[in-house]
């Protein structure tokens, strides 16, 4: 009984909340990596791009609450996300036409285009709290819990409730569907395969006749469609505020990196790396001990390794680690 | 000449704003100007000159902010009592464990030294935290409203700065040994993460400097105002000149910032001018330049970006430190990312990478426009809205945002500057 307990003590605190944070991190660090397998350069505007394509999406939003329109227990923020990704992706390339294009055409080094990316950050930060303000913002409606604690209780008998949150369980059925839908648009569309081989060897790509304003052009439609949908699932799962994604930033930027850096799996594979150890080293074991250890042996203290706010210490360690030790990467990383 | 030019400009902006405005504000942007100038030298020395990437100036600045109250505040003793020792020795403990890993790393062989590291490291945080979290309670617990904390030395304040600049030369040497050597771009998230992590230890390690409760009313180096204003004879000579005598105390003070920093940014400026054209400075080049024809000419690219690394972050400490003692503060949670970081770079770039004049000029006219870019804007706002009615929503958010102007600002400036004058306003020879 006590073994269930600390069982299912862990799968509510631990194994869910990391699982929806890992895929919320795979989705941006796909959007990172992917920029970087085709563009070839590290964009930090990346947690902006999320932050204002959220921000469309919740403009939708509340227009359709207003309006009565939603799913039932769904998320009416489902609906609107095909909607940011559209603002996002127009965005996107009215920005690769007016800044990056130029330097492509200068074959411009990955590190001057890296400082571009922090001009559009700016930039993009001062839209978004230009529009929506600096503020928390909810956008979340419909059922609240798929599971709720007090009716697990009751069903199992056990001491310990276990809660999934829908936008928990939407988040990881969202994120298989969109990987899903990536990986077959890489592999088997015409596309696709230009995509890759693109990003295997620029030169070759192009006398085969593939057209590289074409491929950058998709990349930047994926990436919008990949950002908006992590920024979405991560509004709905935490909450928005523009700073908030600004900070992800460092998390995901370290799942793509400990992945290595260009590879789609390793970005997906980084991002549960990261969210699996900031949470496991930031989690108070007290509760899941006490079931475990003997009475007498039961800690007094949290058992916390590291307090809440140093979960950004716990991605950078990480990320040195494997920089250090296997620079490209768990997943031989630089082309996709 | 363009250089002298650009700097009457930026002149005449600070004189502007000291005519139209008040001679107040324009003094507390000079004395901003001054402190960003020094930072942006800072970044300069590591980017224009050996283009290493670092996008940690604001952890780098906040430890200088750091090092004011552990100089300067008076000691306290009851919480030295408390838990001093205990927290000195967890400190000398956890310094003892991490050497012991590097040792470890050196010595063991290599199929079992991962492990036995991780091992080392684990075992050695849990007994940091078991020696120092009693420490801290205790150290806490005392009268936490208003201390809370173990305070500083009680030194002269002015020894705050250079401590700024040892601080930020210890991370930045920590720092370097691990990430230096890593692309470009892998070194920028490196100081990133840094500079986050440092921010976060400020903000809750409240033993060490109050994290979020802030420690206000920190040593001056300069007198306080209302003590000038009972001292005698002050008053006449500010009815001499004109002036009353609230403003004349408040305008003596600033001056007396401004002649401190500007002593610091001439003295900085000098030295870097010499390291530029000195043989050092040209060996920095070369590397910048062509890392791989420089190591075969039997450099140490290694050594030598580990060397500039620390003496740019050490810029930016006193330069912090320089800013917290203008304050007269601590407040953790003021030090954003966008503003201490990204807007030095801004600066460096709009400047010219690789001229120190130019990072001066960037740190100056960068300063002004994003001290003015508010009343710009609100003005511009009054303008384009003013045929709205009063309760128009629309007219109220737009007036209401206008504050978020100067990141879009900023923004487009840089993308301007790197579009149509990628070296910046006055290039490197």
């Amino acid at each position: 009984m006590d073994l269930l307990n600390a069982l299912v003590a862990l799968a509510n605190f631990v194994l869910i909340p990391a699982l929806a944070y890992g895929s919320q991190l795979a989705l941006g660090a796909l959007g990172v990596t992917l920029i970087y397998a085709i563009l070839r350069f590290s964009n930090f505007a990346h947690g902006d791009t999320m932050a204002i394509g959220t921000m469309v999406t919740i403009f939708v939003t509340w227009g359709l609450q207003a309006l009565g329109i939603g799913l039932g227990p769904l998320p009416t923020a489902l609906l609107a996300i095909p909607f940011g990704i559209l603002g996002a992706a127009a965005l996107l390339l009215l920005t690769d036409r007016m800044v990056y294009r130029f330097y492509r055409a200068q074959k411009a080094k990955p590190v001057i285009l890296v400082i571009v990316s922090m001009g559009v950050m700016f930039v993009y930060n001062g839209i978004t709290r230009f529009i929506i303000g600096p503020d928390d913002q909810s956008f979340a409606d419909g059922e609240r819990f798929l599971i709720s604690a007090r009716d697990f209780k009751a069903w199992s008998g056990l001491d310990e409730g276990l809660a999934l949150k829908s936008t928990q369980a939407i988040t990881v059925v969202v994120a298989v569907l969109v990987v899903a839908l990536l990986f077959w648009f890489l592999n088997h569309t015409r596309t696709g395969k230009s995509m890759r081989a693109y990003s295997d060897n620029e030169e070759l790509a192009l006398l085969s006749g593939i057209n590289p304003e074409t491929v950058v052009r998709v990349t930047w439609v994926i990436v919008a469609a990949l950002a908006v949908v992590a920024g979405t699932l991560y509004g709905l799962d935490k909450s928005y505020k523009p700073f908030t994604y600004f900070q992800l930033l460092l998390p995901i930027f370290a799942s793509a990196i400990v992945g290595g850096i260009g590879s789609p799996v390793g970005a997906i594979a980084g991002g549960f790396v990261i969210a699996f150890s900031e949470v496991l080293f930031t989690y108070a074991w007290k509760k899941v001990l006490g079931y475990l250890l003997p009475a007498s042996l039961a800690p007094d203290g949290l058992v916390q390794l590291m307090g809440t706010d140093y979960k950004f210490a716990v991605s950078f360690v990480i990320l040195i680690i494997v920089l250090l030790f296997r620079p490209t990467g768990l997943f031989r990383g630089k082309s996709i | 000449m363009r250089a002298l030019g650009l700097f009457a400009l930026v002149a005449a902006l600070i004189l502007g704003t000291g005519v139209l405005q008040s001679w107040n504000s324009a003094l507390i942007i000079l004395n901003m100007g001054l402190v960003s100038a020094i930072m942006s030298l800072g970044v300069n020395l590591q980017w224009g000159l050996a283009g290493l990437f670092n996008v940690g100036v604001m952890g780098f600045v906040a430890l200088g902010g750091l090092a004011v109250v552990l100089t300067s505040v008076a000691p306290v003793p009851a919480a030295w009592a408390a838990g001093g020792g205990r927290a000195i020795a967890a400190l000398i403990l956890g310094a003892a464990v991490i050497t012991l890993a590097a040792l470890a790393w050196r010595g063991l062989a290599h199929r079992r030294r991962g492990l036995a590291v991780a091992a080392i490291l684990l075992v050695g945080l849990v007994a940091f935290r078991w020696v120092l979290d009693p420490a801290t309670a205790a150290i806490e617990s005392v009268d936490p409203a208003a201390t809370g904390y173990l305070g500083g030395l009680g030194l002269p304040v002015l020894l705050a700065w250079p401590v700024g600049g040892l601080l930020a030369a210890g991370v930045a040497w920590m720092i370097g040994k691990t990430a230096l050597g890593l692309r470009s771009d892998y070194l920028a998230i490196a100081t990133l993460g840094i500079a986050e992590i440092i921010i976060a230890v400020l903000k809750n390690e409240d033993w060490l400097a109050r994290g979020v409760k802030n420690v206000i009313g920190l040593p001056r180096p300069l007198p306080y105002e209302i003590d000038l204003q009972q001292t005698p004879g002050f008053a006449e000579r500010a009815a001499g000149m004109g002036l009353d005598v609230t403003t004349a105390s408040t305008l003596y003070v600033k001056v007396g910032y401004s002649l401190l920093f500007a002593a610091v940014l001439v003295a900085v400026l000098v030295l870097a001018q010499l390291a530029l054209k000195s043989p050092w400075g040209r060996m920095m080049r070369a590397i910048r330049d062509n890392e791989e024809a420089a190591e075969a000419m039997g450099k140490d690219v290694t050594a030598r970006h580990l060397q500039v690394f620390i003496l740019g972050s050490v810029l930016c400490g006193i330069a912090g430190a320089m800013m917290t003692t203008l304050d007269g503060q601590l407040t953790p949670s003021s030090y954003q990312p966008l503003r201490y970081t990204f807007l030095i770079w801004v600066m460096v770039i709009v400047g010219g990478s690789g001229n120190n004049l130019g990072a001066v000029l960037g740190g100056f006219l960068i300063w002004f426009l994003w001290v003015q870019v508010e009343p710009m804007g609100q003005w511009l706002m009054g303008l384009l809205t003013a045929g709205m009615a009063d309760d128009s929503a629309i007219r109220n958010h737009l007036l209401d945002s206008v504050q978020h102007m100067r990141l879009l600002t900023m923004g487009v400036i840089l993308l301007l500057v790197l579009r149509f004058a990628p070296r910046g306003l006055l290039p490197e020879k």
